[in-house]
């Protein structure tokens, strides 16, 4: 069994949102039926002051609030993204200094399209196991792209989550008992350097994209652990869309209950690296002590990570210094029309 | 856009009171300051500079709408600048977000943490605080 467990945790949804009707009208498309396929009705959008930097800096300082340690505590900050501001220059470091972290850190940016958050857990998870560190930061922050008139453009959203892991038994709100990863090269959605947008394989994303990987990692998951579905009390799946992550669970035989709480995709679209660890921080909002929670994100190119997760009685200690993700989620939301939309996302050129 | 000044250099110095408010405060008459002071206003010779990052609350004093930008925030425009004295005292100027809340002289506000402009192209990527009404 591993040592490692979660401190405290953070998340942060910019409050624009563009609902599935705005983006239908522009392309003349069924807004029911996109609603009804892909399982969404609206999604985040960020501001124009706002990119993977600054979200990946709200969570990661409600995180630290949550946690109630010292940031300068903090050994490691991984940044997950597939929209890092900057093609050379960490987010990272921005990070690192507006939680005003110590000097003396380990930094680096991620990437791992959708799973990039959950990678960063995994290498955080391994320094604190190994004593080389107390405390290390994993976030995964995204303002993913969409092309215009792709379907894409109903989900890609903007989002992320930041997690704090350390070991001290008095302070993990939840144990890692185990994390496996399934990784192959799988060329189901890409973005070449200085592309704009992401391109990917239609039908291919979903059978040997996600459903391959999700599955495969979830099952060696289960069989090392020895756990069944139901020995879990909720299960987090990434969600890309709010339909395969029900289907996942279904073809893995879990059921709709174990992944309500943490499905936030139909309300915020897919925050990619955000995404599943999103899911993660809303399944804890409500979780016990004692709960079980499976985990496992998926990114395209492609792999899975799982989780099993177990959540421990200080959780109810920390709540009173935590913001809900929900609670986030419905905070000032203000509607966009299609233009602003493409304003904020900075797709309009002006030469 | 414009380049307001020469990137590396200054975007450097002034990362910590940027990202975090940290300014300081005279240990002889407890007064803070932000940005940060190398001499207390009130206590010249005698001063005794520490330094201070702020908590980022405090309440609105004054604010604008600006409709006619300077070139740096031409696409930005309208937006809303204010003065918020932060619960510690000093007075600090601030791009103040939207969020729904009406604001009004006496509307607490909190940092968050923003892009505030982005140099061309090429250029770096300036990080701020702006004031989110509560």
């Amino acid at each position: 069994m591993l040592m490692a467990g979660i401190v405290g945790y953070g998340a942060y949804i910019p409050i624009y949102r563009i609902k599935v009707e705005e983006i239908a009208k522009i392309w003349s498309e069924d807004a029911e039926a996109i609603k009804h396929g892909l399982g969404i009705i609206e999604k985040s959008v960020p501001g124009r002051d706002e990119d993977a930097a600054t979200i990946a800096v709200e969570a990661a300082r409600r995180a630290i609030k949550h946690s109630g340690i010292n940031s300068g505590a903090i050994g490691a900050i991984y940044v997950g993204s597939e929209s890092h501001p900057y093609a050379v220059k960490p987010t990272a470091t921005v990070v690192k200094e507006a939680i005003q972290a110590n000097d003396r850190m380990m930094a680096a940016d991620l990437e791992f399209a959708c799973k990039a958050g959950t990678a960063g857990i995994q290498m955080a998870m391994g320094l604190v196991d190994s004593g080389i560190i107390k405390y290390g930061m994993a976030a995964g922050s995204d303002t993913s792209q969409g092309r215009p008139g792709d379907a894409l453009e109903y989900t890609a959203s903007a989002g992320g989550a930041a997690f704090i892991i350390g070991k001290e038994k008095a302070e993990t709100i939840a144990d890692i008992i185990k994390t496996v990863s399934f990784t192959t090269d799988t060329p189901d959605f890409w973005r070449r350097e200085g592309a704009s947008f992401p391109t990917h394989s239609g039908r291919f994303t979903g059978e040997p994209g996600y459903f391959r990987h999700v599955t495969s990692a979830t099952k060696m998951l289960l069989e090392d652990t020895g756990f069944k579905p139901s020995d879990f009390s909720y299960a987090v799946f990434h969600q890309p869309n709010g339909k395969f992550p029900r289907n996942v669970a279904k073809m893995l035989g879990f059921t709709e209950e174990q992944i309500a709480p943490g499905l936030m995709t139909p309300i915020i679209g897919n925050t990619y690296s955000g995404s599943s660890i999103i899911g993660l921080a809303a399944t804890l909002d409500v979780a016990k002590p004692g709960d079980r929670i499976l985990l496992t994100s998926f990114g395209s190119g492609a792999g899975s990570d799982s989780f099993a997760i177990e959540v421990t009685e200080n959780i109810d200690a920390k709540r009173a210094k935590l913001v809900k993700v929900r609670d986030i989620a419905d905070a000032h939301k203000k509607y966009i029309d299609y233009s602003t939309y493409l304003k904020n996302r900075n797709t309009i050129k002006k030469r | 856009m414009i380049t307001m000044e020469k990137p590396s250099a200054s975007l450097w110095r002034k990362i910590k009171p940027r990202y975090n408010l940290s300014g300081n405060i005279c240990k002889n008459c407890s007064t803070a300051y932000f940005p940060p002071r190398i001499v207390c206003r009130k206590c010249g010779r005698n001063s005794k500079m520490e330094s201070m990052t702020f908590s980022g609350n405090g309440e609105i004093i004054s604010f604008t709408e600006i409709r006619v930008p300077p070139d740096t925030f031409r696409d930005e425009a309208p937006y809303t600048v204010g003065v918020v004295k932060l619960d510690e005292g000093p007075l600090v100027e601030g791009h103040i977000l939207e969020n729904g809340i009406k604001i009004d002289i006496g509307t607490k506000v909190k940092a968050a943490f923003r892009k505030m402009y982005v140099d061309g192209e090429e250029g770096p990527i300036y990080y701020h605080y702006k004031f989110e009404p509560v």
